[in-house]
């Protein structure tokens, strides 16, 4: 027997041979990423009372899972707390991180029982719906509000927010917590400085940065990093323009939606500036931040933006600021809509997960959320406005807050509420707000502009693996 | 596990054609239950069996090893192969729910657009940073190595600060990825970075550009931020391979009146090329990754427009931006691929002969 002893060499060699043939029966022994999905048990609900109209279980516990970004996390705390006076314990945690946290509890179905389904790393909600994971919130709109008996919770909130919930349903699936006003954000004094009003016309427009111009200050600038924040006054403008419809048409995918006059005319504007150097140099490289600092620093007038500005932009804020919104200039006397036309809608959403343990607890806490008092203190701490009607009576605003609410009355029922953002996402994103971006600087031509736009727009309408809404 | 042993073991043992023609049946399940049993149980016919010897050789090892194979068939082959698998269903990544769709998900890859962006990126990256990062490497190591001024007694010394120099050019290596994209990012910056002040200030203000929201050059500030990352790491390494070359071929080429760069290409590069055929797949394996880089860096993270779109990038947005898991699996398999073919063509045409010294 002088051959037992194993030459290193031959081992080697044989032992990848082997682990080769080795392996693929290994596949068939491990256990699948999508297993599972048998969802977990649910808690025993409890009776409907006016005190209960969910049906709350008093001694379930609940998990609650907020996005910790530009609104931190202490207003869900603080509601927590209001919870907790009736239910049971809240277990909570904060993460920046919701889709990398949530989305493997989701496959495998034990989710928590609210999902703060937000950030630059959200889960994409219709998927979700269309895997039958979120819950609809149709219970809880239903029921009697915390401050009101005698009113529903749906006729406690601001107009679009059901809406914006919406997925091509009537069931409403996201509550969108949060109530932004998008325009043409300035400060009130540089505006004073120059001696200027804020323009209502485009010409007036030109004048003013014309004027910027001569004291070396450029009248725009906006975060070309990502540029579909030109869309926050884009959009609008263009439904002041055309009308409602336009928008309707864009949202809706139609063949020729953006070949539409009043698209035309409001990139024709917006290339104007960009053609008689009135836009800040550099512009199309520098992100959000960045673009509000400089505008911060007086070295712009203008930038297309959302009432989270003012909460992002505080540390560079000067004391003299006087942050104020307003809506989009227009073209001229021929528009459709009038002045005060604005793009605002209900954001931040929140979701209770189908598969939760406790859906009626997660509704609750959601009722508890839109009550008065917590409204008020998630403006009180964050500087934003809520989805609910009448909750900034008597609170003292920051300036730009103040100036974003005044130009939502202002307005009345010339809100826009364009949808393409939320259904269409890599559209919005990035085919619309790439095609802005390259016309913003100076790569393409309004007419090309308009029709890249339109394939983009043609090209989603075509793909089969994008689920389609439409406006009802 | 044990049967499939056996069939590697039979290609490579010694055939024994007299031996196989007395075997009666069922010997072979015999021979196979040896693997299993300890010697002591095994019956004697067996035993006496030529082919037990390579069984009693091996038998130990197979057990020895069949652990971690087995933990590593677990969590690294399997997720390989559930990979194809789920490149053939419409998952959204959301639920566990997904119907079968067989190569759906690779049919549309042919006519997506973004799609073919991707791959041409990031083969322009594959193909180019290597040789950019690799030759820079060299050079850099050479100096390092040759570069200085003859001191007495040799034929070849480094600059002075050689080893301060090699801590200077590793140093990217250091920092984590996501660090280098945001600096870098903001040394791109149109406004305040630091490359357009530089050029403003020594008067070559037309020379400013709007680094990244250019589509014509953005790509090429990927791929620059990508050699400077790695250039380090090839410096110190080319430099180890070049330090453990004999003195003595050098001193020689140098008696035959061989200049630097005569050195450099005949005697110093033959010598370290295993090194570089190494330090060539891995570069290449970088680049065609490069995700964290745009990711971070870029605008509209691929952008602008998808000029700097790579493949992995456009793989994680479709995975999770718009929640087709699915397609994005389809396109991770099609990734690897490319990678495997790389492998396999470095691995066909880079191959010399080894030189012992």
């Amino acid at each position: 027997m002088g051959s037992t002893d194993v030459n290193r060499r031959d081992l080697i060699k044989r032992a990848a041979a082997a682990g080769l043939v080795a392996a693929p029966a290994m596949g068939v022994l491990s256990a699948c990423a999508s297993g599972g999905g048998a969802g977990q048990e649910k808690v025993e609900k409890a009776e409907k009372t006016d005190r209960n109209p969910l049906g709350v279980n008093k001694s379930a516990p609940l998990e609650v899972v907020i996005f910790n970004g530009g609104y931190g996390e202490q207003y869900a705390l603080d509601a927590e707390k209001v919870y907790e006076r009736d239910y049971g314990r809240v277990k909570h945690s904060a993460t920046q991180k919701i889709r990398t946290k949530m989305q493997p509890r989701m496959v495998k179905g034990n989710p928590p029982d609210v999902i703060n389904n937000s950030g630059g790393e959200n889960m994409d909600i219709a998927s979700l719906i269309e895997d039958d994971q979120v819950a609809d919130l149709g219970p809880l709109l239903d029921a009697p509000s915390l401050d009101d008996p005698t009113r529903k919770v749906r006729d406690t909130l601001m107009p679009g927010t059901i809406e914006k919930g919406r997925f091509g349903g009537e069931e409403m699936y996201q509550l969108n917590y949060s109530y932004t006003v998008y325009g043409t954000w300035y400060s009130k004094t540089a505006l004073e400085r120059l001696d200027v009003e804020y323009p209502k016309t485009w010409d007036e427009m030109l004048a003013v940065c014309a004027k910027a111009k001569k004291q070396g200050l450029a009248g725009w600038t906006y975060a070309g990093k990502y540029p579909y924040y030109l869309t926050f006054a884009m959009y609008p403008f263009i439904a002041k323009i055309g009308g409602r419809e336009v928008i309707r048409a864009i949202d809706n995918l139609e063949p020729d939606a953006w070949r539409h006059e009043s698209v035309k005319k409001a990139f024709e504007a917006y290339h104007e500036l960009q053609a008689k150097g009135y836009v800040l140099k550099g512009t199309p490289g520098i992100d959000h931040i960045q673009s509000q600092t400089q505008w911060n620093k007086g070295r712009a007038l203008f930038i297309p933006n959302g009432s989270w500005v003012e909460n992002e932009a505080k540390e560079t804020t000067p004391a003299d600021f006087e942050m104020a919104v307003a809506p989009p200039t227009g073209l001229d006397s021929s528009d459709a809509m009038p002045f005060g036309t604005i793009w605002a809608e209900a954001s931040e959403p929140f979701m209770v997960p189908a598969k939760a343990r406790n859906v009626p607890g997660g509704m609750e806490f959601l009722r508890i959320m839109l009550g008065k008092e917590s409204a008020q203190n998630f403006t009180r701490l964050v500087s934003a406005l809520s989805c609910v009607k009448g909750a900034t009576e008597g609170l003292e605003l920051r300036p730009g807050l103040a100036s974003a609410m005044k130009v939502l009355e202002e307005a009345g029922d010339n809100v826009v509420t364009p949808r393409i953002h939320d259904w269409y996402l890599q559209l919005h994103k990035e085919r619309i707000g790439g095609a802005m971006a390259a016309m913003m600087a100076g790569d393409i031509t309004p007419n090309e502009a308009v029709e890249r736009c339109q394939r983009a727009t043609d090209e989603t309408r075509e793909d089969d693996s994008i689920r389609k809404y439409k406006h009802t | 596990m044990a049967n499939d042993v056996r069939a590697a073991d039979r290609d490579t043992a010694v055939p024994t054609p007299r031996g196989r023609a007395e075997t009666p049946p069922g010997r072979g399940l015999l021979l196979a239950a040896a693997l299993v049993l300890p010697p002591r149980l095994t019956p004697a016919g067996v035993k006496n069996d030529r082919r037990y010897r390579s069984i009693d050789k091996y038998r130990f090892v197979c057990w020895f090893l069949s652990v971690p194979l087995l933990v590593y068939g677990i969590f690294v082959i399997s997720p390989f192969l559930q990979a194809f698998y789920y490149s053939l269903t419409d998952w959204s990544g959301y639920s566990s729910r997904f119907g079968f769709v067989g190569l759906d998900n690779y049919s549309r890859m042919l006519d997506d657009s973004d799609f073919w962006a991707s791959i041409r990126h990031s083969v322009l990256l594959l193909v180019v940073a290597p040789v950019v990062t690799l030759g820079l490497g060299l050079f850099f190591a050479f100096m390092l190595q040759a570069g200085g001024r003859r001191r007495r007694g040799e034929a070849f010394s480094g600059v002075r600060g050689a080893k301060f120099y090699k801590i200077v050019y590793f140093f990217p290596q250091v920092l984590s990825v996501a660090i280098v994209g945001v600096v870098w990012g903001a040394m791109f910056d149109p406004i305040t970075g630091p490359i357009n002040e530089v050029l403003r200030s020594v008067g070559l203000g037309s020379l400013a550009r709007n680094w990244l929201a250019n589509p014509d050059i953005a790509l090429l500030c990927v791929l620059f931020v990508l050699c400077w990352m790695f250039v380090g790491f090839y410096v110190v390494l080319f430099s180890a391979a070049m330090g453990s070359v004999p003195g003595e071929i050098h001193e020689a080429a140098l008696l035959d009146g061989a200049g630097r760069s005569t050195t450099f290409f005949r005697v110093t590069l033959p010598l370290v090329w295993d090194t570089v055929h190494t330090g060539w797949i891995y570069m290449g394996i970088q680049a065609l990754d490069a995700f964290a880089i745009v990711h971070i860096m870029t605008i509209n993270q691929g952008g602008p427009g998808n000029s700097t779109l790579v493949t992995p990038v456009y793989l994680y947005k479709k995975a999770f931006d718009v929640g087709q898991a699915g397609y994005a699996t389809a396109v991770g398999v099609v990734l690897l691929v490319v990678t495997m073919v790389f492998a396999a063509v470095m691995m066909l045409f880079g191959r010399r002969e080894r030189i012992e010294y």
